[in-house]
């Protein structure tokens, strides 16, 4: 009888449903083998096939700063984060703790050194790049795209080179630009913030928001566009590393 | 472990339960203002005839009052009037008493709840059931309770099933004649599906149906070796009675494990059926399938409309029914013949149905490890909330949800009483999901208008004599329709998704309209 709401929504009672034991009843060889298999499905599309991040999380770190311990890694992997893109999956409890005796293993894995060099990246970032006029890290830059400040935390080094390089190839699923033409004669464009049927929510690109009623419209596109510009040809492939070490580095602390 | 709170009592001269008998429910909601049963009528129309409200005043619709209930699960309930009291359940499976027109409760009922119920998704109740001087609610335990309608005092408490091994009830029973039908939830726990009808005075048990047929009965052998035992089939959602047949028309859910249909191979009776019963008896009359060898959790818990119609130059006593797999079906509800079935919805599984209604799959549709993309959605392109049908427009209206899912297979392995769904689903990455408001010809299924809503929607229609219909929005909006035209008349922000399906009733001569709207109850009506 399962009629979900979207995943974002879900509000399914945590209590219910929680291993009672705290150490990991599933780790041998096989099941780690199991989880491999489950994770390749369910996880690796936005995390990676070996972890290190992507749309999703780096997993490749010893220490997960939001699942130290198994049973919290149990409990993300069965409810998601709330409010953020990593959902809640539906698994048997086996196959739960299975997936968690395989991203335990991810830790463990010998990673390629982050070859750039952070500080000429959060030079390049400021300067050359111009990415604070549109991003914000901290209190500073501008609003009017997402915040950058805990980057490194939400995504992988693969998936923030690929942004660089081809920022409209993997865009947030939300994630929609507004090209707006009002009754009076006005044009807007911006970024969507929330919709509805009837209305529209959209930042400007001062980082303004506003609300337009969609009956007042001659013209509304929402489209999936990024206003961010390909550094592909604005910056080297050294310069690049350098800016994707820097935003690697960029984490909450846990 | 049960206690009943009173309140109020002692408010100046309250409006007094009138006794409700089985031939006030046959009528239907009328002009006397009363919402009885469920979905309006035994022919689960959800219409009311009152037309104080209507396409010229609907745009001056205010809110008369709001009522919230304590829980942050959804609130989910159809409220019942009789003689100008309200009753609502309320999450998880608590029962109040509210005067009609200010929305003051009289009085309420709070079940204690063990903290181990499996419920798969929300301590949620639908409604309750009203008859005689008795209120009856299913609970989040499986359990059957008739209160006192005047006092909410316990008259009697039976175990329907055992919540241990998966069982819950979430949906309002159904009155009919002497008896209350409940229906059992428990779909991704591998329950044995089954229907109960109780003697409304005592609490006796007059039948059972199971929903899957035991070893040596006909249609057992659609299971693969023991999987009937968990092969659940629940019956969650609020049937529709026939008084001429004497048929109950009642849907039954997703074959149990969900995602893994290797473990069950077989078409898998009597899951995602429409079934009509002997309401006397609960003997089985006939059954149609749906969705043999169900893998992606389509139960066919929809509400069953009943309508009369001309097909092919015969008058015909018709059931349609609107399926979660995203296909419209007519059927004869005398003999359950397959008539007529279309996709109203986007569809990806299936080819279309043959001339016996039976789909004709796509190959590659099946869940797998990897995740295979189809439509629609795992909630589908219908759900439980109700469709309705105007008898004054000759439509029918119903919510669609236009979304797909990535559908994953996993282990399935059944321990009785833990969840057992044999994978999962996700949406579909970077796809734009939508919901309409879509008005058709019940009889042969075309289409007359549609209203379109930003987000697949999760609440019921209520069309009205007044020549409205109305519904609600995830964004927390609830509106106003032409029911002829499908034009936008009046909308309110309520600040909370809708999550039900509105009624309407007459309290001091004035028509409202009720609908819960995130936690609150909100009464509508025009000054
Ligand atoms: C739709 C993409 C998506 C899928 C599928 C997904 N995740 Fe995530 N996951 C994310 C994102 C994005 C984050 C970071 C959330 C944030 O902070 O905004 C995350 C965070 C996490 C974290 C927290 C890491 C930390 O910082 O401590 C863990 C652990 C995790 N995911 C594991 C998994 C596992 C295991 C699966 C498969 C069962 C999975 N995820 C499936 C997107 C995804
Ligand atoms: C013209 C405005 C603009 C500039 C300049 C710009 N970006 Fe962006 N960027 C955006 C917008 C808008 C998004 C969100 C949509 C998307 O994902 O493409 C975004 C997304 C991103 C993301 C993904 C954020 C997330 O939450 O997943 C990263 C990382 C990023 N930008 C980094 C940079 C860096 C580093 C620079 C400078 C080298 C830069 N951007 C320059 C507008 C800009």
């Amino acid at each position: 009888m399962i009629w979900w709401a979207p995943i974002l929504l879900f509000q399914i009672s945590q209590a219910l449903d929680l291993p009672a034991v705290e150490k990991n009843p599933f780790t041998s060889p096989a099941d780690v083998s199991a989880g491999k298999r489950l994770y390749a499905g369910r996880c690796g599309g936005c995390h990676g096939p070996t972890g290190d991040g992507g749309k999703g999380a780096n997993l490749g770190v010893p220490v997960l700063p939001r699942a130290a311990d198994d049973r919290t890694l149990y409990r993300v992997i069965r409810y998601g984060l709330t409010e953020t893109e990593m959902p809640g999956t539906y698994l048997t409890q086996r196959e739960l703790w299975q997936v968690v005796a395989f991203v335990r293993t991810l830790g463990q894995v010998e990673r390629g050194p982050v070859t750039g060099d952070a500080a000429r990246g959060e030079e390049l970032l400021r300067g050359k790049g111009g990415c604070l006029q549109c991003h914000s890290i901290g209190m500073e830059g501008s609003q009017m795209a997402p915040p950058l400040t805990e980057i490194g935390s939400r995504r992988g080094p693969g998936h923030l080179r690929g942004k660089l390089l081809d920022p409209a190839s993997d865009m947030p699923d939300q994630y929609r630009m507004v090209e707006l033409a009002t009754k009076d004669g006005k044009k807007f464009n911006g970024i969507r913030l929330n919709e509805d049927t009837w209305s529209i929510q959209a930042r400007d690109f001062s980082g303004k928001p506003h609300t337009f009623e969609k009956q007042d419209l001659t013209e509304l596109r929402v489209v999936r566009r990024t206003p961010m510009p390909s550094y592909r040809e604005r910056l080297d492939g050294r310069e690049i590393d350098d800016v994707v070490a820097y935003l690697s580095g960029l984490r909450s602390n846990p | 472990m049960k206690i009943s709170i009173f309140l109020a009592l002692a408010i100046g001269a309250l409006p007094l339960p009138s006794q409700v008998a089985h031939e006030s429910i046959l009528k239907g909601a009328t002009e006397s203002g009363d919402w009885l049963t469920y979905s309006g009528n035994y022919s689960a129309h959800r219409h009311s005839p009152l037309k104080q409200i209507d396409e010229s005043n609907a745009p001056r619709l205010k809110p008369a009052w709001a009522y919230q209930t304590n829980s942050m699960q959804r609130f989910e309930t159809t409220p019942l009037v009789s003689g100008g009291v309200m009753y609502i359940s309320e999450p998880p499976s608590h029962v109040t008493a509210l005067d009609a027109r200010t929305g003051r409760p009289l009085w309420k009922y709070r079940r204690v709840i063990p903290d181990d119920i499996r419920v798969c998704c929300g301590a949620v109740n639908r409604g309750v059931a009203l008859l005689g001087d008795l209120i009856f609610i299913g609970t989040v335990d499986a359990h059957l309770v008739a209160l006192s309608a005047k006092t909410g005092v316990v008259q009697w408490d039976v175990s329907v099933a055992n919540y241990k091994g998966g069982y819950s009830i979430t949906g309002a029973p159904l009155a009919v004649k002497d008896k209350i039908v409940v229906g059992v939830s428990g779909g991704e726990y591998g329950v044995r599906g089954l229907l109960d009808a109780y003697d409304a005075k005592t609490g006796k048990r007059a039948w059972r149906f199971w929903t899957i047929p035991g070893p040596g009965e006909k249609g057992n052998e659609t299971w693969k070796g023991d999987s009937w035992k968990s092969g659940s089939a629940a019956t969650w959602v609020t049937g529709a009675y026939d008084p001429d047949t004497n048929l109950l028309y009642w849907g039954t859910g997703n074959p149990g494990p969900d995602w893994n249909g290797d473990v069950r191979e077989g078409d898998n009776l009597y899951s995602d059926c429409l079934l009509a019963l002997d309401a006397d008896t609960g003997t089985l009359k006939w059954y149609f399938q749906f969705t043999p060898h169900d893998v992606h959790d389509w139960d066919a818990t929809e509400v069953p409309v009943l309508v009369e119609g001309e097909v092919r130059g015969r008058k015909r006593k018709l059931v349609v029914f609107p399926n979660r797999n995203a296909f419209y079906y007519v059927l004869d509800r005398t003999t359950g013949e397959f008539i007529l079935g279309k996709p109203y919805a986007k569809q990806t599984w299936a080819k279309g149905l043959d001339d016996k209604g039976r789909p004709i799959r796509l190959p590659g549709t099946f869940p797998t490890v990897e995740g295979t993309k189809v439509w629609p959605a795992v909630a589908g392109a219908n759900n439980w909330y109700s469709p309705s049908y105007s008898p004054s427009t000759g439509l029918l209206y119903v919510s669609v949800r236009e979304a797909g899912s990535v559908y994953f297979i996993g282990e399935a392995e059944f321990k009785e009483g833990e969840r057992f769904d044999g994978g999962g689903f996700r949406s579909v990455p970077g796809e734009d999901e939508s919901g309409a408001v879509r008005a058709f010809n019940p009889v042969n299924g075309q289409l007359a208008w549609e209203y379109r809503l930003f987000s697949p929607p999760w609440a019921g229609l209520l069309s009205t004599a007044g020549g409205l219909v109305f519904g609600g929005t995830n964004e927390g909006q609830f509106f106003a329709l032409g029911a002829k035209t499908g034009k936008l008349l009046w909308r309110f922000q309520a600040g909370g998704a809708a999550r039900s399906n509105p009624m309407s009733y007459l309290s001091g001569g004035k028509q409202y309209i009720a609908m819960t709207m995130g936690s609150s109850l909100y009464a509508f009506g025009v000054e």
